[in-house]
C-alpha cells in the first residue's frame, strides 16, 4: 500500500515528478534590506529566507579566533511553517541542523581572510516541506556570495533517497516521512567535494553509491540555478541586453 | 528586571542636527510631512500551511504573520471562550543589532501591544470558538516574524496580524464520541471589527507618525493608539523615557482615529 502511494506503475511520484526530477526552485538575491547579504529560496513548497551579517566584530569577544573568522549559523523554523504549530523555542533538531549547515558551508569560505571577526548566517524557514536543510544551504551559500565573502566555491545541496526499489532525487515531505531512506548531500561543484552527508533509513552499499551519485547530480542542477540568481542581481541588465541582441 | 539601556542605533550628531533642522521647517529627512505614512504594501495567503498569513511592508520594515488553528483546553476563568495566543519574534535577519535568543522586553512589549488591540476590540468573537464548553475550544495562534526592521514595528505587525486573521480560513472541528474530528472543511473566522494601531514619536516638540529607525533613535517618547471600526479606542501604549503633554495626547487621539480609518479601508480591500 505504502509504495503504491509514493510511486505509481508509470514511475510517477506522489507529486507527479519522475525519478530524476527536482521540485521547482526559485532563488532571489538581496531580499533583506538591512543584511550584508541575503537570499530567498522557494524549493518545492519550502520558503526560506537567509540573511548574512558580517564579517563583523565578535560578541562575546572571547569567541574570536586569532587566525580566522568565526562562522555562526542559526537554522530556525517560524511557528507557522509546519502543519501543526511549531514552538518558537529552538528544538534539538534545529540545533543539529544549524551545526551541520555551518559545517557544510565552512569549507567553501576563506575564513583566514577575516581573522578575529564573525560571519552570522541566519536561516529562517517560513514554510517547511521536506529538504529544508538542503534548501537552506543553497540559499545560505548564495547569501554569503551576495555579502561579498571570499569563497572557494558555492555550496549546492540536494537530497536523494530510496522509495522501495527506486533511488529517487529530491525527497519531498511525504517521501521523507513514508519513504525508506533520505540522504541529504551538500557539494562543492567545482572542487568536487562533499560537505554534508546524512542518511536516515535502510539502504544497501550498492544503493548507497547510487544514491550519493544521484544526490550529487541534483546538486549540479541546483548550482546552475544559484549561479543564475547571482548573475541576475549583479549582471541583470547586461543579461537582458544579451537576450535582446 | 528592566533596566535603562543605551540606544543600539546611534545617529551621528550631524545627521541629528539635520533632522532637527528639517523638523523645525515641518519636514522629515525622507521628505514626508509629520502625518504621512511610508509606502505600505500587503500580501496575503503567502504560507499555504497556515490558516491565514500576511506579509506587510511599511517602508523597509517587513513583517510576516501566520495564523494556526488547533484545539485545546480553554484558559482558566475563560472556560466558554476560544483561546487566542499571539507571539512576535524579531528575527536576527532583521538588523545587525538583533541577537538570536528568547524575545527581549521590546519584542514582548510589541507582541503584547498588538495582542491587546486584537483582544480588547474582540476582533475575533471567541464565544463562537467553543467545542465543549469548559473542556475543548479552538486555540488560535497568531505568530509574527519580523524579517527586516526600519522603525514602527508596532504598526507593521498590527496590520500583518489583522490582515492575516481577516483573510484566514479556520478549519471546522466537530466532536464525535467526545473526540475532536477535523472535518476537512473550513469557515471564515468570526470577525467583528478591525483594530488598527497608529504610532507616533515625539522629537522635541514635533510629533511624527510612522517613525523610521533613525527617527526612533532620536525620539524622546513614543505613543501607540489602537482604534476599532467604530472609532472607539481599544488600546494605548506610551513608550520610551520621555513624557507627552496632555494636549499632545488629546491631539494624537484624534489623528489616530482619522489615520486609523484610512488604514482600515486599505486593509479592508483585501477581503
Amino acid at each position: 500500500m505504502k509504495e503504491l502511494a509514493l510511486m505509481d506503475e508509470n514511475g510517477k511520484r506522489s507529486d507527479g515528478r519522475g525519478i530524476d526530477e527536482l521540485r521547482s526552485i526559485k532563488i532571489t538575491v538581496g531580499v533583506v534590506k538591512n543584511a550584508d547579504g541575503s537570499a530567498y529560496i522557494e524549493f518545492g513548497k519550502n520558503k526560506i529566507i537567509v540573511a548574512v551579517y558580517g564579517p563583523r566584530e565578535v560578541h562575546p569577544k572571547h569567541m574570536a579566533l586569532p587566525d580566522r573568522c568565526v562562522l555562526r549559523c542559526r537554522y530556525h523554523m517560524s511557528p507557522f511553517s509546519t502543519d501543526t504549530r511549531k514552538n518558537p523555542a529552538p528544538s534539538r533538531r534545529e540545533v543539529e541542523i544549524s551545526k551541520v549547515m555551518r559545517e557544510s558551508l565552512e569549507p567553501s569560505l576563506i575564513l583566514s581572510d577575516y581573522p578575529r571577526a564573525v560571519i552570522d548566517v541566519f536561516v529562517e524557514v517560513l514554510q517547511a516541506d521536506g529538504g529544508s536543510r538542503c534548501a537552506g544551504i543553497n540559499a545560505a551559500s548564495v547569501a554569503l556570495a551576495d555579502a561579498g565573502i571570499n569563497m572557494r566555491d558555492l555550496v549546492s545541496a540536494c537530497a536523494a533517497g530510496r522509495l522501495s526499489e527506486n533511488i529517487v532525487l529530491d525527497i519531498n515531505d511525504l517521501e521523507d516521512k513514508e519513504g525508506d531512506a533520505d540522504m541529504p548531500v551538500a557539494y562543492l561543484p567545482n572542487l568536487e567535494q562533499v560537505t554534508l552527508l546524512q542518511l536516515d533509513g535502510k539502504i544497501t552499499t550498492a544503493q548507497f553509491s547510487e544514491c550519493l551519485e544521484k544526490a550529487i547530480s541534483g546538486c549540479k542542477l541546483v548550482y546552475e540555478i544559484q549561479k543564475e540568481a547571482l548573475m541576475k542581481k549583479y549582471f541583470g541588465n547586461e543579461m537582458e541586453l544579451k537576450e535582446e541582441a | 528586571m528592566s533596566s535603562s539601556k543605551r540606544s543600539t542605533v546611534i545617529v551621528e550628531q550631524l545627521r541629528k542636527q539635520q533632522m532637527l533642522e528639517a523638523l523645525s521647517r515641518g519636514k522629515r529627512l525622507d521628505g514626508r510631512d509629520f502625518e504621512s505614512y511610508r509606502n505600505f504594501e500587503i500580501e496575503v495567503g503567502i504560507i499555504d500551511k497556515a490558516s491565514g498569513s500576511a506579509k506587510v511592508k511599511l517602508g523597509n520594515t517587513e513583517v510576516i504573520a501566520g495564523v494556526k488553528v488547533e484545539t485545546g483546553e480553554p484558559f482558566e476563568g475563560l472556560e466558554n471562550k476560544g483561546a487566542l495566543i499571539m507571539s512576535a519574534e524579531v528575527l536576527p535577519t532583521a538588523s545587525a543589532h538583533v541577537e538570536p535568543g528568547p524575545p527581549d522586553e521590546d519584542a514582548i512589549e510589541l507582541s503584547r501591544v498588538v495582542d491587546r488591540g486584537v483582544r480588547e476590540s474582540e476582533m475575533l468573537d471567541l464565544d463562537k470558538l467553543v467545542l465543549i464548553p469548559g473542556k475543548i475550544v479552538y486555540t488560535v495562534f497568531v505568530d509574527c516574524s519580523i524579517i527586516n526592521t526600519d522603525g514602527n514595528l508596532l504598526d507593521a505587525t498590527s496590520y500583518a496580524v489583522v490582515a492575516a486573521l481577516l483573510t484566514s480560513k479556520f478549519p471546522i472541528y466537530e466532536i464525535k464520541d467526545e473526540q475532536v474530528v477535523d472535518t476537512g472543511k473550513t469557515m471564515p473566522p468570526p470577525i467583528t471589527t478591525m483594530p488598527i494601531s497608529i504610532t507616533a514619536v515625539r522629537i522635541g516638540e514635533s510629533v511624527l507618525l510612522d517613525p523610521t529607525t533613525e527617527e526612533e533613535a532620536c525620539m524622546d517618547a513614543r505613543i501607540t493608539m489602537t482604534t476599532q471600526s467604530d472609532g472607539n479606542i481599544v488600546a494605548v501604549q506610551k513608550g520610551f523615557t520621555g513624557p507627552f503633554s496632555v494636549n499632545q495626547i488629546v491631539q494624537f487621539s484624534e489623528i489616530a482615529r482619522i489615520k486609523g480609518e484610512e488604514m482600515r479601508s486599505k486593509i479592508k480591500e483585501l477581503n
